[in-house]
């Protein structure tokens, strides 16, 4: 090891060496008889020449590669800097290549690839039920809570089962803080030990705390123990108040622990706040469930076995809505579920976008290699063994990877660092972090780049034909015409995967931009809308919180410049708030059982004006239909259009979803009024709206109001408002409809935007490409083109000579890539919307934007060679 | 015959071990000694003594240092290391047997 890194003095002391023997032979001569100077002369030849000597002694060590890579590495890097241009373009479109490479492959690498942080994750799954219905069904529903109790009672495919289901809480500010409101989760006490999760502080849930008439107690989040704690351990063993009741810190989670997203903030126990009967309900579907399942037993057996009970059930509660179906999937896959295929789609636009840079410094390198032919030719003749000039070019290319690949990597700590920031609602990502791994996975990424865009124009630069390019440097040789023709294909090649990047860019485009036009059925243009919850404790009658309603919005009425304000359960636009199963009387069977559901939302008699939602027939509520126990529903135009179609339902009942408990439920339909869209990019859902005062005590309510000007700069009074009535109850969600319609489709236009820039970047390189290929041919057809002038050859027909050449590897290209195009466009079907594979308007779109680049990087080489002086052109030769 | 080159593939690190079997010695006094056992048929040349002792050192049957010689300069001495020692009993016997067996072809 000493050698290795002290061969300099090694070469010291063996070069002392040498003079010693020297020395010795010459006095050993002169022990002889020999003259001084004979024998200094017949020592040396007796000797050798020391150089050679010295050489010999120095492969005798076996790390004489390393010497001989250090000699050419210096000799590649004089090389590159005498074309400093040259070398910091391929520096730079590696960097941008490798690093947004890098930077992919790290996402993807935490959120894809590595096991779930909980213990044993590969025996974890989901348990969902499965609906089938007429229009497809759901195969990943939540559970229902008593469906639930079954399962973990009556399977034996599973170690155990956890469940847990999401829920607001109004934290008060006790100590001069704010209220606020938070997300939290309730969990079966089993949850935790399940997962294999040990808090950071505290413990978790004790089995006789998830009782329904137990003490309440709170498990927090790091973050939200950080961020409203302070994370002051003491805290633990201390109250909170959620919703106005004590509630006992027991623990801490620990940080890593995100489950299921960034943002709950607290864990209560599965049975608080509820009651046995909500316990054991089969007929509202909202829990989620995690399984272990026991060693042995495979994901089907132990998923048949669920759907084998599941359908027991359905079949013992007909006319409730239990699913006949269970479903079952990893629980790494339910996590990622959401973004595998973006994500995967990314990653294959970068490494599109790493293949066209390879191939762009591929291009260049053939053109350095040409230029330097004929060094190599002579190089060649003296006697240059082919191995040394082809791995002296490769080391050149591997410089140039190189030193990419290290800036890239670089850029990839900053694209890293920037996709965790703005990718919204990626899980998992705290496990994203830069480690050697993914130095090591540069470090490939840079061997097989180098790989790429160095062997062909290293093969091609000491390809054969010596002779030939000694005799002729500058006419059309028959290796330059061979290496125009590997330039072409290498550009035809760029050219087609700069199509498919275009083509799969200018689709999710268009997705986003019909997203973001998508019409929602309301005028929402001027609509400002915000949610709150009263806590049950305190509004525990429904008198209590229609009246709090309606103080609320005599209030907000009086803000000058509100036109009018209304109360509702959620905004089209801002996501699923839950359906209802529900009974015609008329037809009380349907057949498979499929019985028809609908969206449930609520309103009060300003709703709907508020919003804009047209009146199609009958009438809006009535502040008698709030207090009124007649019950009335107002229903969506789709919904009579699905079940009523061609019919008056006005008057109609219809019953809601029975339960065991056979209560039934039923309302009277006074009216029919527009179609709105729960979620952008879903289909429009039949809904049902149900007068304000039917929604439970506690549930979260939106306030709607249309005012003049800008929305927005009304929150702060509405919000007056609200403290003015209740200084205790937070609001969330302070939205305008286009905020809403914006966050709810905001990975959509972030994926759209990610792959746009790739394909951009694409678009820069290959007309780079293509313009230094022309040029080069141009200057390689000088001559010709001066000779074609001088008989006459009109600037025009030269003009389109050279474009033609120019434009047929881009066509070829763009054959090849719409072929490719296409197939991308059917890969990535599921993460479009209001758009075909093939849509004409993206396909002609994007391939005549390739074509106006392409056509402007031929243009200066084009008019460069119709402009030529057929003189000079000839006189230079 | 005579030339180092012409020696049985790694005969040279052999006759090297052996020399420095009872002393340690310095590159020059190596290749004397074996051109003088040998009758000066075995001449070894610098360009091969060189490699072929930075070879041994690295397989580590032989070290140096550095030590005055009689005359008083600074020259390379080496010397066997146990492995070394068990390497020439190896390369002895494996010698022996192969020259029994030209022998026995020769003469034969």
């Amino acid at each position: 090891m000493a050698t290795l890194f002290c061969r300099g003095s090694e070469m010291a002391r063996v070069e002392e060496e040498m003079r010693f023997h020297l020395e010795q032979e010459e006095a050993e001569r002169i022990r002889m008889g020999a003259t001084p100077e004979e024998a200094h002369r017949s020592a040396r030849l007796h000797f050798g020449n020391p150089a050679v000597l010295r050489e010999e002694a120095r492969s005798g060590w076996s790390w004489g590669w390393l010497d001989t890579l250090k000699r050419d590495v210096k000799y590649a890097a004089r090389g590159l800097r005498r074309s400093p241009g040259f070398t910091a373009t391929t520096i730079i479109v590696m960097a941008l290549c490798i690093g947004a490479t890098t930077a992919l492959f790290t996402v993807v690498r935490a959120v894809l690839l590595e096991p779930l942080p909980f213990h044993d994750p590969d025996n974890l799954v989901m348990v969902y039920e499965h609906w089938r219905s007429n229009t497809g069904g759901n195969p990943y529903n939540p559970v229902s809570p008593g469906d639930f109790y079954e399962w973990r009672n009556s399977t034996h495919g599973f170690e155990d089962m956890a469940s847990y289901y999401n829920a607001n809480f109004n934290v008060s500010g006790d100590h001069g803080e704010l209220p606020e409101v938070v997300k939290a989760q309730h969990g079966t006490w089993n949850l935790f030990p399940l997962l294999g999760v040990q808090p950071a502080l505290g413990r978790t849930f004790r089995e006789d705390e998830d009782r329904v008439d137990a003490d309440h107690v709170a498990v927090l989040t790091w973050s939200f123990f950080q961020r409203r704690f302070g994370g002051d351990p003491s805290i633990v063993g201390k109250a909170v108040r959620l919703n106005s009741r004590p509630y006992t810190i027991i623990g801490v989670l620990p940080k890593w622990f995100v489950y299921p997203g960034a943002g709950t903030q607290l864990w209560v126990p599965y049975s608080d706040g509820t009651t046995t009967e909500r316990l054991h309900e089969h007929d509202n579907h909202y829990p989620y469930v995690i399984a272990r399942m026991k060693p042995g037993v495979s994901l089907k057996t132990a998923t048949q076995e669920v759907s084998a009970l599941q359908y027991r059930m359905h079949l013992q509660y007909l006319g409730s809505p239990v699913a006949e179906d269970a479903m079952s999937r990893p629980m790494i896959d339910d996590v990622v579920s959401g973004v595998k295929t973006p994500l995967l789609m990314m990653m294959a636009a970068v490494i599109c976008m790493l293949l066209i840079g390879c191939l762009n410094v591929s291009n260049l390198l053939v053109a350095r290699s040409a230029a330097r032919q004929k060094e190599m030719a002579i190089r060649g003749a003296l006697g240059a063994r082919r191995g040394v000039l082809l791995r002296e070019q490769m080391t050149e290319t591997t410089i140039l990877c190189a030193c990419g690949g290290g800036l890239g990597l670089l850029l990839a700590v900053a694209g890293t660092a920037w996709l965790k920031v703005h990718w919204h609602g990626l899980p998992r990502v705290d496990s994203i972090r830069l480690d050697g791994i993914i130095v090591l996975f540069t470090f490939g990424v840079v061997c097989v780049a180098a790989f790429l865009a160095g062997l062909l124009p290293a093969l091609s630069a000491t390809q054969k034909g010596i002779l030939g390019a000694l005799k002729d440097s500058s006419r059309a040789a028959g290796a330059s015409v061979s290496r125009a023709r590997l330039r072409k294909m290498l550009l035809s090649v760029e050219i087609a995967l700069t199509v498919v990047l275009l083509i799969a860019a200018g689709l999710l485009l268009k997705s986003f931009v019909q997203l973001r036009t998508t019409d929602l059925g309301i005028a929402g243009d001027h609509v400002l809308t915000m949610g709150y919850s009263l806590p049950k404790q305190q509004y525990s009658k429904p008198e209590q919180n229609i009246a709090f309603g309606r103080s609320l919005l005599e209030r907000v009425k009086r803000i000058p410049g509100v036109e009018s304000a209304g109360l509702g359960g959620g905004v089209p636009g801002s996501g699923w708030w839950g359906d209802q199963v529900f009974i015609i009387p008329e037809r009380p069977h349907y057949e498979d059982n499929k019985q028809p559901d609908a969206m449930t939302r609520f309103a009060d008699p300003t709703y709907f004006a508020t919003l804009g939602i047209p009146l199609k027939s009958g009438r809006f509520f009535t502040e008698h239909d709030l207090l009124d126990q007649s019950k009335k529903i107002i229903v969506s135009e789709a919904l009579v259009k699905r079940y009523y179609p061609g019919e008056n339902v006005l008057g109609r009942t219809i019953v809601m979803g029975t339960d065991i408990t056979n209560k039934k439920r039923t309302y009277e339909i006074v009216g029919v009024v527009g179609d709105t869209l729960y979620h952008v990019g879903e289909p429009t859902k039949a809904t049902t709206y149900f007068p304000v005062s039917a929604a439970d005590p506690g549930q979260m309510l939106t306030l709607v109001v249309r005012t003049v000007g800008d929305p927005s700069s009304y929150a702060i009074a509405i919000q007056k408002e609200i403290a003015a009535l209740d200084p205790q109850l937070p609001v969330v969600d302070v939205l305008t409809i286009p905020q809403i319609v914006g966050e709810s489709i905001v990975n959509e236009s972030f994926s759209a935007s990610l792959v746009l820039i790739f394909a951009a970047l694409s678009l820069v390189l290959a007309g780079v490409g293509l313009y230094g290929v022309l040029s080069y041919l141009v200057a390689q057809r000088v001559m010709e083109i001066g000779i074609r002038i001088a008989l006459g050859a009109q600037r025009a027909q030269v003009l389109g000579l050279v474009l033609l050449d120019g434009l047929r590897p881009v066509l070829v290209g763009i054959l090849i890539g719409l072929c490719g195009g296409a197939g991308t466009g059917y890969v990535i079907q599921s993460l479009l919307y209001g758009t075909r594979p093939l849509d004409p308007l993206v396909l002609t779109g994007m391939i005549g934007t390739l074509v106006v680049v392409a056509a402007a990087a031929c243009a200066a080489p084009a008019w460069r060679a119709s402009s030529v002086d057929p003189m000079q052109a000839l006189r230079t030769e | 015959m005579g030339r180092p080159n012409d020696l049985v593939q790694g005969t040279l690190g052999m006759l090297i071990l052996k020399t420095l079997l009872l002393e340690p010695k310095h590159g020059w006094a190596i290749g004397k000694r074996i051109q003088q056992i040998s009758n000066d048929v075995l001449q070894v040349q610098q360009g091969s003594l060189y490699p072929a002792l930075q070879r041994l050192e690295q397989q580590g049957w032989i070290r140096s240092k550095w030590a005055e010689t009689e005359t008083g300069r600074q020259a390379r001495f080496y010397s066997l290391t146990p492995a070394g020692r068990t390497q020439l009993e190896k390369e002895r016997e494996m010698w022996s047997r192969l020259s029994a067996a030209i022998d026995l072809v020769v003469e034969s």
